[in-house]
């Protein structure tokens, strides 16, 4: 029997079974490398965990490490109770979206860097140009000196926004802090030769980055606000100990 | 009977003469994007590469029974299949080089190599020409990738391969990394000189 290829049926059933052929082989690759793509994030996340503290790792060490020098996990709420003890799980990027700041979990890394004491490390999640920004921030226990910070983006311009997650960049914010003169104020991100509103701390932008650097500043406030009242805990906790 | 293909021809053609990019102009878009580092570069262009060889023998195998009128959607589900599976399979086993090139991978599906070399090769030829002929393009844009990358790393950002060249007395000395070299604009104003430098050696592709 001759079939008719250009007829509307053989067109209709050929696509059909294009379809269910390809969506079977898409299906199968996704579930069988699932596991492993997994893995792979999860140890890019500790890898940038531990950048905030100035630990570099490998695939080789990162789960090691991160054992090793990650003491506990605590989620906490806006008043700084302790609400959770598995940080890892929580998606940063959907806490920060609720506006409700009363609402959101809020993961803390706790590190124990043995001479150097113990570090809490508090991720943040933001807007840049093109996407997602995102990085982590190294609080030392009295709550306000930053030991060190983290970023990283998705899709900034190389050479210019793309910039925030060198060292040149987020080391500027070792040794800045969050309270002055009692009042909670994030560092901010500015251009040269502009001046802050509040006096709080600050770090140079990235030049040619602006609005890069502006989601920079603007995620540092709007992640890292909710903290305050566990940052305060665990600065009054430190000098009592 | 069609004429007698010469597969040495169908190899080697777009590596220099025919070459997708420098040649027939294709494939600009992603030879902009992902040149700014050798690595990207290299992983696209392998990436490229398996995909273009790979769907031109699947669309080659099947187009004898692809109704005319849907020829383009089919080419493009059989490409968009494989898009995903390597991008899934880098995701999998080399994570570090699928965050960099991101949405770029993605983005081979709109490379209009591929649709080109589909339509204009795999659907008139056997299977295994239509390997070489995916095998050879897909070189002859990774040639060309590299190239560009080359230089935009060398001379943007110093390194190669992430590893430093320019040593530090240099820039001690005042010497400073061209910052144009990595934005997209440069990436064509190289393309355009490896094309002045290619047809002032084959002066038969002058026009």
């Amino acid at each position: 029997m001759k079939i008719n290829r250009q007829s509307n049926i053989y067109t209709l059933v050929y696509i059909i079974i294009i379809v269910v052929i390809v969506g079977t082989v898409l299906a199968v690759t996704s579930m069988s490398l699932k596991d492993k793509q997994e893995v792979n994030a999860d140890a890019d996340k500790m890898k940038q965990i531990l950048a905030s503290v100035h630990v570099v790792t490998d695939d080789t060490n990162v789960h090691e490490k991160y054992n090793e020098l990650i003491v506990s996990t605590p989620v906490v709420d806006y008043q700084g109770n302790v609400i959770g003890e598995d940080a890892f799980e929580i998606d940063v990027q959907k806490e920060s979206k609720i506006k409700d700041i009363t609402q959101r979990k809020l993961p803390v890394y706790v590190c124990n860097l043995g001479v150097k004491g113990v570090k809490y490390i508090l991720p943040v999640y933001g807007n840049g140009l093109w996407g997602p920004i995102w990085g982590y921030i190294a609080v030392d226990s009295d709550g306000s000196n930053i030991y060190g910070a983290f970023f990283a983006h998705q899709g900034e311009t190389p050479g210019l926004g793309a910039e925030i997650e060198k060292p040149a960049f987020s080391n500027q914010f070792d040794g800045k802090q969050l309270f002055k003169n009692g009042r909670f104020l994030p560092v901010a991100v500015i251009k040269k030769g502009q001046k802050v509103t509040n006096g709080e701390d600050y770090v140079d932008a990235v030049s040619g980055g602006t609005i890069t650097s502006k989601g920079v500043s603007a995620m540092l406030d709007d992640c890292l606000k909710p903290y305050e009242a566990y940052l305060e805990r665990i600065a009054v906790e430190s000098q009592n100990s | 009977m069609a004429e007698k293909i010469n597969y040495k021809k169908v190899f080697l053609n777009p590596l220099s003469k025919d070459n997708p990019v420098i040649v027939q102009i294709l494939g600009i878009c992603s030879a902009l994007a992902v040149t700014a580092q050798l690595e990207p570069a290299m992983v696209m262009g392998l990436s490229v590469i398996a995909i273009l060889a790979f769907s031109n023998v699947i669309i080659s195998v099947i187009r004898k029974t692809i109704p005319a009128n849907v020829r383009i959607i089919v080419q493009l589900v059989v490409v968009a299949a494989l898009v995903v599976v390597v991008n899934q399979l880098l995701l999998a086993y080399a994570y570090d080089v699928s965050k960099e090139l991101s949405v770029f991978i993605g983005l081979i599906i709109t490379n209009c190599i591929l649709m080109g070399r589909l339509e204009a090769f795999a659907m008139s030829n056997k299977p295994w020409p239509s390997f070489l002929d995916g095998i050879g393009n897909g070189i002859g844009y990774t040639i060309i990738l590299i190239i560009v990358a080359f230089f935009r790393e060398l001379f943007g950002s110093g390194t190669l391969f992430g590893c430093q060249i320019v040593p530090q007395s240099w820039y001690d000395a005042g010497y400073v990394n061209n910052g144009l070299m990595i934005l997209p604009p440069m990436a064509l104003i190289v393309v355009a000189c490896v094309i002045w430098v290619h047809r002032s050696y084959h002066k038969e592709l002058n026009e």
